[in-house]
């Protein structure tokens, strides 16, 4: 299991993943810093990711967008507020208006990528996301990585026996 | 990237524990505001706000029934609710371990 850990701080309004990957950071860093490599990872195989500009300098932007299954093209986009390769990333990602511009009405997340070596030709990966409010922290909660949430899967699926409604 | 934001209300809804038990409560559709307002330690306000929170994210809906009026779960929207929850544990899971397999292939 390359998940080491996921914890959420709900004071902090944050969410850390860990993982452990097989390679040096300048490796890793290249899944992020090269357009063709994000794109391969960024979406799920059946929303794959196209990445149409990437200009990881501070100030910077990476635009995309998914392609689903129906041929819908959701579009989305970083702002880069800090830049140390191969160590450090951080940015916010947002949901991006059909033009490509910043969709306002939905909640932008930041999100700290630290890339460290363990040794061994190991790589620790931290990634952090911070949510600006607390309805946007239920948003992640409803995203399924912690443990109030596995809880909260579970009830559901319990209403749904209890239920017994097809 | 969180796909499929139109059920933020829906998650926001059923983040609470007091409306998850609404909600199973509301299954069986006996029940009106007040009785159900009468299970929780709770002024019947703040209950009535939690039946409105849950009505707007479509989870639950109000009946006529004679001349009583009961809520009622709606049972499909927790389905929805229960496989947008399933897809979004897996995003990040599913990005390291694209990740992982990237890396792999890359210094075979």
């Amino acid at each position: 299991m390359t998940v080491t850990s996921i914890t959420k701080d709900p004071r902090s309004l944050s969410m850390t993943l860990t993982a452990e990957l097989a390679a040096t950071p300048d490796r890793v860093w290249q899944l992020w810093a090269d357009p063709r490599q994000l794109e391969r990872w960024w979406g799920p195989p059946t929303y794959p990711a196209t990445v149409t500009s990437h200009d990881l300098r501070v100030g910077g932007k990476v635009e995309y967008h998914m392609t689903g299954p129906e041929g819908d093209q959701p579009k989305g986009y970083w702002i880069i507020d800090e830049v140390e390769p191969p160590h450090r990333l951080v940015f916010h990602d947002g949901f991006a208006n059909e033009d490509g511009t910043p969709n306002e009405q939905m909640p932008s997340n930041e999100a700290r990528v630290s890339i460290q070596e363990i040794g061994d030709g190991r790589t620790r990966m931290l990634i952090e996301s911070i949510f600006p409010t607390t309805e946007a922290l239920e948003q992640m909660l409803a995203m399924g990585m912690e443990e109030g949430l596995r809880q909260a899967v579970g009830q559901i699926d319990a209403i749904l026996g209890e239920g017994a409604v097809a | 990237m969180q796909v499929m934001p139109n059920y933020d209300g829906m998650f926001g809804a059923l983040a609470d524990a007091t409306r998850r038990d609404i909600v199973r409560r509301a299954i069986d559709a006996q029940e009106g505001v007040a009785q159900i307002a009468s299970h929780y330690p709770m002024s019947f306000a703040a209950v009535q706000k939690h039946v409105a929170i849950l009505e707007r994210a479509g989870l639950v809906s109000k009946h006529r029934i004679g001349r009583r009026k009961v809520v009622r779960t709606n049972l499909e929207g927790l389905r929805v609710a229960r496989r947008l929850l399933d897809q979004y544990e897996e995003l990040w899971r599913g990005r390291i371990d694209r990740m992982s397999e990237l890396i792999t292939n890359r210094q075979e």
